[in-house]
């Protein structure tokens, strides 16, 4: 979705290429332009290259080919320390050796400003991430979370119109988590500032982001906001990576328009949408999504293909019911439905006929 | 299974309603004994080979009983020895000069170390403090017997010196066995005849001097060694770990050499028709009347010491860097540090514990070095040390090595509560 024009992109990325070894490339070509204040994550397992891409970002690597623009200007031979980027890490970076305040005053004092301004800012810094009473502090006396709200603040004291966040909820507990995520994009949202979030857990990239960009094998397989990325996924990757996902392979049989038969290996014939085949008789892996599953007759479409499931197991999870059914010879299809008043809870052995709207079927690359 | 039996009693104990902690203590009493026992023959250990010599050593610093004690070596028997002497000195203050009495007292002491063959030992223990007087006694002790009173004419007719009043004043000290005078000795002092603490004649100050030399040349090494070490220890920190550890067995490969091999090796180096001397004056940098004295000199023990004190900066070094995550100096820079304010704000404070703790142990270890500046010191280059040992060896000064040594200790031990109240001892990392 790299529809912005360079010319008015704060943040771009023009056919950038690394490599560390000379042997291989860490990141492939890699096309990416962001707007002013955006919030963008990178999204992806480890050793994708959504780490090097930050790093080279941040100025501590060196695009092996390719350039990359800030704001217009070309800075690959600036210094990280003249980019004037924030900065975030995992293991929060806070200086050992300084109090919470003299860590907010390290990037003010190295930018040469005097005593009253910098204790001001520091003051509106911790402020603005609710530790204001936390100055005199070291960093080892506070919890992770408390730590990564400084190292937040530290970030952002010298208000840097770009952010870097590398995984910087790692290490902490999904609560905490869930809270953070909700302060960082409330923040960023705020100050206006543009946002570049490494992460590889696929719920803070849905919730926070703006656009997501899912990076694999050292290229972005799909750039969107994250209902597209999670409704129309563009490719069996992304369609396996981003929340949970049935896949089904098999043959296609016929393309007529926004619609195509599949014959499944198990000789089962199925109507899905197709997103990435091209002809007939091509492989494919078919995607859909275990909410999208419909069991009840009465819900599907007329002349609507079926499949038979043996329901294997029923899993009861509070707000929804998670049914795991035996479908074309897989036995890990998963089948989510909501604990609603009138929902039937299936049980194991239960035979029913199972099927889906067209258009939640996406039929993918094999 | 002792935890389960220590739960076991607590339980059945506070049930009946005895004292928790008394129930606890025994529950624990057989695992602290095995602890005990465990730890027992490293504690025999230092105490047999540490505590008690160093304690032995600090006694004989301030204790030497050879003008008062005799102890046969066959028999082990003690005799107390010069006691009409002594009865002569505690009657009489001292500055009074000796009258007859005194002379008849040291004649009948004569006879008696005459009796037990130990006019040498009497005599040893007063040469320490004025030298020439050992053959003063046993001159004296040989004709002992023979002496008639007058004592006093008879004694100064066998030699003058018997009528110094310097000779009085170390006799007067030495009749006590426990004196300070040893220390005032390592410290260049000694006492005028009135027991004033004076300084010795300029021409024989030698301990001050050296003290302050092995000091200065510790504190070079120390520096030395931190300089060279740090950047090596910093590559060893950074590089990947199949490259650090060959580089650290070349780091450690001095440590698996002799000591000797290592010293005399630079010896090869640097004598004046040695290696790099030979190198110098073929590549015609050097004439060859000009050869540089790298060696029996002050230079010699400074390079020598450098070299084999150097891991032991850069282990500590090492260990402290190693951890160092290298996203603090990206923090800093990308807070917009140049490369040079993020090492001396953010990398270089986070490394001074490993700086105190490698500081400590080469400064220690250079004070008391030995061995090196013996082989490659000459004269200019000797350290206290080697003193110490002349002392131990040579001249049979025990207590004076003693004095010397206890200074030494006590000098580390002040250096060392000065670097805890500065640093803190608690900042030190040794690995």
């Amino acid at each position: 979705m790299a529809d912005h024009q360079t010319s008015d992109a704060f943040v771009a990325f023009e056919r950038v290429q690394k490599s560390y070894d000379g042997e291989t490339l860490v990141v492939k070509d890699l096309n990416l332009t962001m707007p002013k204040g955006e919030f963008l994550t990178m999204l992806g397992p480890s050793g994708s290259g959504k780490t090097t891409c930050l790093m080279m970002l941040a100025g501590f690597e060196t695009a092996t080919h390719g350039e990359i623009l800030l704001d217009g200007k070309p800075i690959n031979n600036i210094p990280p320390h003249k980019r004037g980027i924030g900065m975030v890490f995992q293991n929060y970076a806070l200086f050992p050796h300084m109090t919470v305040g003299e860590n907010l005053s390290f990037p003010l004092e190295v930018r040469g400003m005097g005593k009253s301004e910098r204790e001001e800012k520091i003051m509106r810094g911790l402020e603005r991430v609710q530790m204001g009473a936390f100055a005199n502090r070291r960093p080892s006396q506070l919890s992770g979370g408390q730590q990564q709200r400084i190292a937040l603040a530290r970030a952002l004291v010298f208000e840097p119109e770009l952010v870097l966040m590398d995984e910087p909820l790692g290490a902490l507990d999904k609560q905490l988590r869930e809270t953070l995520q909700f302060e960082i994009t409330h923040l960023a949202h705020e100050l206006g500032i543009t946002t570049v979030y490494v992460t590889h857990d696929q719920t803070e990239a849905l919730t926070m982001s703006d656009r997501v960009a899912v990076f694999d094998d050292g290229r972005i397989q799909q750039l969107a906001p994250p209902d597209k990325l999670y409704e129309e996924p563009m490719n069996s990757f992304v369609a396996q990576f981003i929340g949970e996902n049935n896949a089904l392979e098999g043959v296609v049989k016929e393309i007529k328009g926004d619609l195509c038969v599949v014959q499944l290996d198990s000789g089962e014939v199925i109507d899905a949408k197709p997103v990435n085949v091209n002809k007939v008789g091509d492989r494919t892996r078919v995607s859909i999504r275990p909410e999208r599953v419909e069991f009840n007759k009465s819900r599907l479409q007329e002349g609507a293909h079926t499949l038979k499931a043996e329901v294997l197991e029923f899993i009861y999870m509070g707000d929804i019911f998670r049914t795991r059914l035996r479908v074309a010879g897989i036995d890990d299809f998963i089948v989510k439905t909501r604990n609603a008043p009138d929902q039937e809870r299936l049980r194991p052995g239960q035979q029913i006929d199972i099927g889906w709207l067209p258009q939640d079927c996406r039929a993918l690359d094999a | 299974m002792s935890d389960a039996m220590a739960n076991g009693q607590q339980m059945l104990t506070t049930a009946d309603g005895k004292p928790l902690k008394q129930a606890l203590a025994r529950a624990q009493s057989h695992a602290k004994r095995r602890a005990f026992l465990l730890v027992l023959p490293l504690l025999a250990f230092i105490l047999i080979t540490f505590v008690a010599p160093i304690g032995q050593m600090l006694k004989r610093s301030v204790h030497n009983d050879g003008f008062t004690m005799h102890t046969d070596i066959g028999s082990g028997v003690e005799t107390p020895i010069m006691v009409n002497l002594k009865g002569w000195f505690k009657a009489n203050p001292a500055g009074t000069s000796p009258d007859e009495p005194a002379y008849a007292a040291l004649a009948a002491d004569l006879v008696e170390l005459k009796r037990l063959r130990a006019p040498g030992q009497a005599g040893t223990r007063i040469n320490y403090e004025l030298s020439g007087s050992r053959s003063l006694f046993t001159k004296a002790a040989r004709k002992a017997d023979k002496l008639e009173p007058p004592y006093k004419q008879a004694l100064l007719d066998l030699d003058e010196d018997w009528g110094d009043p310097a000779l009085w004043r170390v006799m007067r000290d030495a009749s006590s066995a426990y004196t300070s005078n040893f220390y005032l000795a390592a410290m260049d002092r000694t006492r005028d005849l009135d027991g004033k603490v004076i300084m010795v004649n300029e021409n024989r100050q030698v301990y001050v001097k050296l003290f302050k030399r092995t000091l200065f040349l510790s504190l070079l090494i120390t520096f030395l060694t931190f300089v060279l070490a740090y950047p090596i220890a910093h590559l060893l920190a950074v590089l990947p770990l199949r490259h650090s550890n060959l580089l650290m067995i070349l780091v450690l490969l001095p440590f698996w050499t002799s000591l000797l091999v290592r010293t005399t090796s630079w010896m090869v180096l640097l004598q004046s028709q040695g290696v790099v001397n030979d190198t110098l004056v073929g590549m015609g940098i050097l004439g060859d009347e000009n050869r540089l004295q790298m060696m029996y000199n002050q230079l010699g023990t400074v390079i020598a010491m450098t070299h084999i004190l150097l891991p032991f900066m850069v282990l500590p070094l090492y260990s402290v860097m190693r951890p160092i995550n290298p996203s603090y100096v990206r923090a800093a820079r990308s807070l917009g540090a140049t490369s040079w304010t993020a090492f001396r704000r953010v990398y270089f404070p986070q490394t001074v514990p490993g700086i105190g703790a490698g500081a400590l142990l080469v400064f220690i270890l250079a004070v008391g070095y030995y061995i090196t500046p013996a082989l490659v010191g000459g004269a200019d280059g000797q350290l206290i040390s080697n003193l110490i040992a002349f002392h131990m060896q040579k001249s049979l000064n025990w207590s004076l090595a003693a004095a010397l040594a206890a200074l030494l200790l006590g000098g580390i031990l002040i250096l060392y509560w000065l670097y805890d109240r500065l640093v803190g001892i608690d900042n030190l990392k040794l690995g």
